[in-house]
């Protein structure tokens, strides 16, 4: 009877909790599930249920298997720098300087800027007649205008502005390897790189799988970065998913079919992070 | 079979000088003890033997050769740490192997080797466990093994038992007495525990402050401390210090004493060595009881002397109560004299 009192009792403490949680993400997650199964133009008017057509018209949409791929080589390029040039950052962080201090706040400024403040300001360096970039190698590049160039260069924008997030992450990861271990594997022969890849990689490895759930989740859905950098140009080379649905939904006012296309960003998302859970619990050192 | 020399080593660290031109040799084989008191610079002497940590001035030589400069994997030694620094994410066989695998042995003597060393500290069922996954006396062995299985010339152990609980540090000092007799390699010990040295070593050095207060046999630091540090800090309970002023030449002191009459001394006297009885005899002092701890076998009693408090030994079954008298008798010649300004031992 008590243990029942109990059981209810925390229900109670947890409710606030859910409602709020229900109200925010499953109650709008649902609508635009809804949504997504409706023709619903604003303009005209229209608004009628049509099933499964907004998918199956995805199937075959050339603009969204474009915005995909975008979204995936742009996840999977920015992701992979940032981890390395993360690690390479942590790893020199971690040995004892003389301004170390002073240099892990330094690092952290980019991470501290505004995205919209720092796209224009990427926007500007890529700039082709007064950007900096163009004037320090003496070429003339249209960083922004060529649609290879355009979504690498919003791919150098991310690493310079994420990198540093990562490394402090990957930083905190590395504190809590205890100090004794190098020394015993030092004694034990180890190398530099012996000690990298026998001590530190397999023990940060719980935290680069997070800091990887993150930016990839992150990355994925990316938005503000690119869209204010390129808007999505030129030739929609640099469109993503985010920004095509904001697009369709936004500048289109197609509701139906732009949930469609959200509803999809959710599913991707929804799948990495299935895969990625049991991982995390395998790695528990 | 290295004889390990220190000579006049020191360590800074910025400012702050932490070991003060240590001069000492460890003889080839020896089982060799740095004790003091937490803090004096143990581990930081070994870790300077090891090679992790620089040296500030002097050197530290291998069988007359210097090994500054020489990473910690070319010294040939093995090193026990306090953590145990077991590696977590590698299973007890992985651990064992490591030294080995990093040197490039072979694949089957490496297995070879483990099965040899898991036997030997009975650690063959637990060798595909991971560290979390054992107590701490089998952590404790398989750092030992660990250290063991490459056969170094120098052992250095770091506080390995003070993870431990009693009767376990008890039984590991055994073990630790049989494997050094099974190899007999040079070790230098580090602990805080004064009775922990005692027992396992050939030679103890006593440290605090940065300098060597005493160096020899257990026996002889303990029958003749070289000074109040010394005095103070082997032997339990600790030795009473009671000071005075030479005034009279006592029969049985040397006539070297002549010099310090009327001079301020230090006596110190061992609670074992202290008798209390229950009645008045020829020869007794006679003090207030303040506190009594039995142990057993033994019963501890403090008693206040002329302002003094002195902790003597009687047997089990005396039966005396707080504030009660009682008399006892210091035997002259298990008596202890100290100068009392440099500490130094007189007599
Ligand atoms: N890396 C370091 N930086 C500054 N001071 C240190 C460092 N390592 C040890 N010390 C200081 O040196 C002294 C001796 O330390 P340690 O050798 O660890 O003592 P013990 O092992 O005898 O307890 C301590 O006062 C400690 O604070
Ligand atoms: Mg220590």
């Amino acid at each position: 009877m008590t243990h029942r009192k109990g059981k209810e009792g925390a229900f109670l403490f947890l409710a606030p909790a859910l409602l709020i949680l229900a109200g925010i993400t499953l109650y709008p997650l649902l609508h635009v599930f809804r949504l997504s199964l409706h023709r619903r133009l604003l303009i005209f008017d229209i608004s009628r249920f049509v099933g499964p057509e907004n998918y199956l018209y995805l199937l075959g949409d050339t603009r969204f298997r474009n915005a995909l791929g975008n979204t995936i080589y742009f996840t999977v390029l920015s992701v992979l720098l940032e981890l390395l040039f993360g690690l390479a950052i942590a790893l020199l962080l971690n040995r004892h300087f003389r301004g170390k201090g002073l240099m892990r706040t330094i690092i952290l400024i980019p991470w501290a800027i505004p995205t919209v403040v720092s796209a224009r300001m990427w926007e500007w360096l890529y700039n082709p007649d007064f950007g900096l970039l163009n004037h320090l190698l003496g070429f003339r590049i249209n960083w922004l205008g060529s649609p290879f160039l355009a979504l690498n260069a919003a791919v150098a924008m991310d690493v310079w502005k994420t990198t540093p997030f990562v490394a402090l992450l990957l930083t905190a990861g590395l504190q809590t390897i205890p100090r004794d271990l190098y020394g015993a594997a030092r004694i034990d022969g180890a190398g530099p790189w012996t000690l990298f890849r026998k001590i530190t990689l397999p023990l940060l490895m719980p935290v680069i799988l997070v800091v990887l759930l993150f930016r990839t989740l992150d990355a994925f859905r990316v938005f503000d970065a690119v869209y204010v950098l390129t808007g999505g140009g030129p030739a929609n080379s640099t469109e993503t998913l985010s920004i095509y649905a904001y697009k369709i939904l936004f500048q289109t006012l197609q509701f139906g079919y732009g949930s469609a296309i959200s509803v999809m960003v959710f599913l991707c998302v929804g799948l990495f992070t299935l895969l990625f859970i049991p991982l995390l619990r395998r790695r528990k050192v | 079979m290295t004889e390990i020399g220190f000579h006049s080593l020191c360590k800074k660290f910025k400012k702050t000088s932490v070991i003060d031109d240590l001069n000492l040799t460890i003889e080839n084989r020896e089982f060799f003890t740095f004790v003091g008191p937490s803090g004096c610079g143990k581990s930081t002497i070994l870790n300077m033997v090891a090679g992790l940590e620089s040296i500030t001035s002097g050197m530290i030589t291998f069988d007359g050769h210097s090994i500054d400069g020489l990473p910690p994997g070319e010294r040939d030694i093995a090193m026990v740490f306090q953590s145990y620094a077991l590696y977590p994410h590698m299973t007890v066989r992985e651990n064992l192997a490591f030294p080995l695998s990093v040197r490039k042995v072979p694949s089957a003597d490496r297995q070879r080797e483990v099965e040899k060393i898991a036997a030997l500290l009975a650690l063959t069922p637990f060798l595909s466990r991971l560290p979390r996954e054992l107590s701490g006396g089998q952590r404790q062995r398989v750092a030992l093994g660990r250290a063991l299985i490459r056969k170094p010339k120098v052992f250095l152990m770091d506080e390995p038992l003070s993870n431990l609980d009693a009767k376990l540090r008890i039984e590991m000092r055994t073990e630790l007495k049989r494997l050094h007799r099974e190899f007999p390699v040079t070790t230098i010990y580090v602990t805080h525990d004064q009775e922990e040295a005692m027992a396992l070593s050939d030679r103890i050095a006593l440290l605090h402050e940065g300098a060597l207060r005493q160096c020899g046999p257990p026996q002889e630091v303990y029958a003749a401390p070289a000074n109040l540090f010394s005095a103070g800090f082997i032997g339990s309970p600790p030795m009473n210090f009671i000071e005075g002023t030479l005034l009279l030449d006592l029969p049985f002191l040397a006539s070297r004493l002549a010099e310090y009459r009327n001079q301020p001394f230090i006596a110190g006297i061992r609670p074992t060595d202290l008798r209390i009885t229950g009645e008045k005899r020829e020869n007794t002092l006679s003090g207030r009881v303040l506190f009594l701890e039995t142990t057993g076998e033994t019963t501890w009693i403090d008693l206040e002397w002329r302002g003094n408090r002195i902790r003597g030994k009687t047997g089990p079954v005396r039966r005396t109560a707080r504030d009660e008298t009682a008399y006892f008798t210091i035997p002259p010649e298990k008596l202890h004299l100290f100068d009392k300004s440099s500490g130094e031992r007189l007599w």
